[in-house]
């Protein structure tokens, strides 16, 4: 490569007569202004949690719908399917409205509103204006109330369903996702992340018809609006709104989870693979835990950001990895502690080893002071910018009450965190991160993974 | 959307710095953005552009390895580089309270970074799993942004893939990241924005503290990257094995969005004319009524709108099953066309359209990484930070004839139009092992 003119050498860039700085210090911490928020439960059994944040003239709406599958097991279940449809089809119509109504009077008060649905929950989320909240509300009301599932909406949905189900599964991350689910939990729903196409194709219109009275239902369902509102008048609004969306039996919350123990990778053969998935689940704890703090900390130490020892080992050491990292994933009533890693075939058995590695280091060399002050200062300074605009707070306020806390556990978690000591985060890390304590799937091309990880060990190869 | 207070001036090395302040929440957004992108870098290096991003991130006079990250991170911050066509963006989000810090850190990078061989070889095996993650091992990779300008255009700046190939890659060298950093990397080719909860006279004081004393350089010429629009149909099929499905993507010109702004914001509103939302155009056609595609798309620039210099693209994006022949698609998509051009779209479609833009302009305002970067490049790219903030007014006043007219612009004989055939990976239905 020619540079147009003459250049320095790298040295002589990477140096200056004044020579290296000192590192400036951290200057007054200013603390968040105060949230005016209302959390209140309406007769018909919905919990409102409003909150005002008025930064831009705009507000959030997040509803969580408890939507787990009443069944023990997912063999022989309709419902992930019928789950699908449902949310793919309960913005398409009701007795007033058309699918093309809908989204013409979203839009003209700059809103949208959209329904996913996974193993634990339907979610309604959308935004507008400050002056359309109404506008969101009502719409909201109508489907809650009155969907109708028109049968060509029903009809071209459920094909499309099909579809997408086919390109997401062919999608790596997806099907390691959904191998490690198949491991961790078998045959309970909470595994059952996508129905299978001919199971989406039996789903009729009468059946999704029959799931909305049995499970869209207000009692344990929770709904969240911030933004530039005043918090009682956002919950007389949703109170006027959602008022006659009734119910008597509560919605249902997912199964308890059996506890994640160690045992082998399973190795997950994908033809042709060039870059493979390494996907190693432990047992976590709820953030109701006294530990948690600790174990986030210690988390956060192990992969939980980038300063993390398994970042700078696999991806900034050795150059195994574009994306490596642990996090973990609540449910209510549990959590799991969850270490990914995309790396390319060839390195694919020595970053497991890596992995490995620093998941025994984290309980035997545990984080030191400094380790564990990066962490502490990260995981305050994340939770403030990550929650410091509306969606971002709405978003995160709704998963928290979805496991049954409160905004008063978010405001009281900084506080938390900076109590930990390092002997709390060292047990935590010797509990919680021993290797024995992880089991896995690895997705990736097996005939040229096999050699390799067989003389590693402690992984089923198909 | 009221305008935010800003602050603008240019250090005597060149460097210019644009304050937003806003005190509602303790956070502050810090953003370089570099004036050269990935259609800069030459023949045989394709990718540097975005490797040299990493390389920045590698250590600097002050700062050993992996400080930064930990500097940022122990500071309660966030951090990210992208390199886009025209330019290449650092930024930092953190707690007020780290304000200088973060001017520190990105100073000590532009004054003097430290590019080693080892650094530079483990980042090319960083960038290469990087590539395998997002284009290698995975269906629709690299679709359309490294695909479709290589069909829409005919000269190498345009045309060649922004990510690199592993062999051009492999052979960078770290004289080349000297050269890169000495030419492109001068204080007067970068614009510095600080956004968030700041006190401009003492965030003024502390940017001269900081950036000062980095020597000004020469600032290389832009290059104009102009070609004509093509003539005639330019067709290219790629194959996929990963992809379970066909793909389509439609790619045209568009006017200049520096020199012709408001004729660029005609293709903007159409493109949420087509597909923004169940009620638009193509939804309703392609989705709804015809059922011929799973999803389709459309919009203004590779990377978004209003993110690249002339020229600039505007995408038609659809997948859908292999029953159905792209052409039928591709069809149903030329006669929506030719409907909006003759007739154009009805007020209401307008207001839709700027409604929603309104909303999202607020939206990503309240995001400070968002805010940050968007005044940053338009700063940059236009000298007018402050667009940002006109742009629903700008958009609002679009009318429906120059929609028509943009419209009736996306001609067939004026195109590229690339399309992705499923390979036929053995079916995978992955085989697990016995437990």
């Amino acid at each position: 490569m020619s540079a147009p003119t003459s250049h320095r050498s790298a040295e002589q860039i990477g140096r200056t007569e004044l020579g290296p700085r000192p590192l400036p210090e951290l200057g007054e911490h200013r603390v968040a202004p105060e949230l005016s928020s209302l959390d209140t439960v309406l007769p018909n059994g919905l919990r409102v949690v409003a909150v005002r944040r008025a930064s831009v003239p705009l507000v959030e709406v997040r509803l969580r719908v408890p939507f787990a599958d009443p069944a023990d097991s997912s063999t022989g279940s309709r419902h992930s399917a019928r789950a699908e449809v449902l949310a793919n089809t309960i913005l398409t119509g009701t007795a007033k409205r058309s699918r093309v109504d809908v989204d013409t009077e979203l839009a003209l008060v700059g809103g949208e509103l959209d329904a996913v649905v996974d193993p634990e929950r339907l979610a309604l989320s959308g935004n507008a204006l400050a002056s359309g909240l109404g506008t969101v509300l009502d719409v909201l009301r109508d489907a809650l109330t009155g969907a109708t599932y028109p049968a060509d909406e029903v009809e071209r949905e459920r094909a499309r369903l099909v579809e997408r189900i086919r390109l997401a599964r062919s999608q790596p991350n997806v099907i390691a996702r959904e191998a490690l689910q198949r491991h961790l939990y078998g045959d309970h729903p909470f595994a059952k992340e996508m129905p299978e196409a001919d199971e989406v194709a039996e789903v009729t219109r009468e059946d999704v018809l029959a799931l909305h009275a049995d499970a869209v239902l207000p009692r344990g369902s929770v709904l969240v609006v911030v933004g530039d509102v005043e918090p009682d008048a956002a919950v007389r609004a949703v109170e006027d709104a959602l008022g006659g969306w009734t119910g008597e039996r509560a919605a249902v919350e997912l199964r308890p989870l059996p506890p994640v123990r160690g045992g082998d990778v399973l190795l997950v053969h994908r033809p042709g693979a060039v870059q493979s998935q390494i996907r190693l689940a432990g047992q976590g704890l709820t953030r109701t835990d006294p530990r948690y703090p600790a174990l986030q900390i210690a988390n956060l130490v192990f992969g939980g950001f980038f300063s993390s020892r398994l970042v700078e080992n696999i991806r900034e050491d050795k150059g195994y990895t574009y994306s490596a990292r642990s996090h973990p994933e609540f449910t209510p009533g549990s959590a799991t502690l969850l270490v990914d890693a995309d790396t390319a075939s060839e390195v694919t058995a020595a970053a497991l080893l890596e992995t490995r590695y620093e998941l025994g280091r984290l309980g035997l060399v545990p984080p030191t002071e400094a380790e564990v002050d990066t962490a502490r200062r990260y995981a305050i300074g994340s939770l403030l910018t990550a929650t410091s605009s509306q969606g971002g707070l709405a978003s995160f306020l709704v998963n928290l009450l979805g496991l049954g806390l409160d905004i008063d556990w978010f405001l009281g978690h900084p506080e938390r965190l900076a109590a930990v000591t390092a002997e709390q985060v060292a047990e935590a890390a010797l509990e919680f991160f021993a290797p024995s304590a992880f089991t896995g799937v690895l997705v990736g091309d097996a005939e040229v993974l096999a050699p390799q990880l067989r003389a590693l060990g402690d992984v089923t190869l198909p | 959307m009221a305008l935010p207070e800003l602050h603008r001036f240019t250090l005597p090395n060149g460097l210019r710095v644009v304050l937003a302040p806003d005190p509602s929440a303790p956070v502050i957004g810090v953003s370089v953005h570099y004036d050269v992108g990935f259609r800069s870098e030459p023949e045989g290096r394709t990718g540097f552009a975005h490797l040299f991003e990493h390389l920045m991130f590698q250590g600097s006079e002050s700062l050993e390895k992996l400080a930064h990250f930990r500097h940022v991170q122990s500071s309660g911050g966030t951090f990210n580089g992208s390199t886009h066509p025209d330019y290449t963006d650092y930024y930092q989000v953190l707690p007020s309270a780290a304000l200088e810090r973060a001017l520190f850190l990105e100073a000590d990078r532009m004054r003097a970074p430290k590019l080693t061989e080892e650094n530079l070889r483990n980042q090319i095996d960083v960038v290469k799993e990087e590539i395998r993650l997002n284009v290698l091992n995975r269906p629709y990779g690299g679709f359309p942004w490294i695909l479709l300008p290589q069909v829409l255009f005919q000269t190498f700046p345009n045309a060649h893939n922004g990510y690199g190939d592993f062999t051009d890659l492999e052979n960078a060298t770290v004289d080349d990241c000297a050269a890169f950093f000495d030419t492109y990397y001068a204080p007067g080719n970068a614009v510095l924005t600080v956004a968030g909860d700041v006190d401009p006279a003492e965030a003024r004081e502390l940017v001269e503290k900081h950036f000062g004393d980095v020597p000004a350089r020469p600032v290389p010429p832009r290059p104009s990257f102009a070609e004509p629009a093509p003539k005639g149909e330019l067709r290219s099929e790629h194959e996929d094995k990963h992809a379970p499905m066909p793909a389509i993507a439609l790619g045209y010109r568009v006017p200049d969005p520096v020199g012709e702004v408001e004729a660029y914001l005609s293709y903007l509103v159409l493109a949420g004319v087509l597909t923004d939302g169940d009620g638009s155009r193509l939804q309703q056609r392609l989705v709804h009524r015809d059922a011929v595609v799973v999803d389709v798309g459309a919009g203004c620039g590779l990377f978004g709108p209003l993110e690249a210099r002339d020229p600039d693209t505007f995408n038609i994006t659809a997948i859908h099953p292999p029953e159905v022949p792209s052409e039928q698609v591709i069809t149903a998509i030329d006669e929506e066309l030719q409907r909006l051009a003759e007739q154009g779209p009805t007020e209401q479609e307008l207001a839709k359209v700027t409604a929603r833009w309104v909303s999202t302009m607020h939206r990503e305002h309240d995001r400070l990484t968002s805010r940050t970067l968007g005044l940053g490049s338009a700063e940059l790219l236009f000298g007018r930070a402050e667009l940002l903030y006109e742009l629903p007014d700008k958009l609002a006043a679009i009318t429906v004839d120059e929609v028509a007219a943009a419209a009736k612009a996306l001609r067939p004989d004026s195109r590229a139009v690339l399309t992705v055939k499923p390979a036929g990976e053995p079916a995978a239905k992955p085989a697990g092992g016995s437990e």
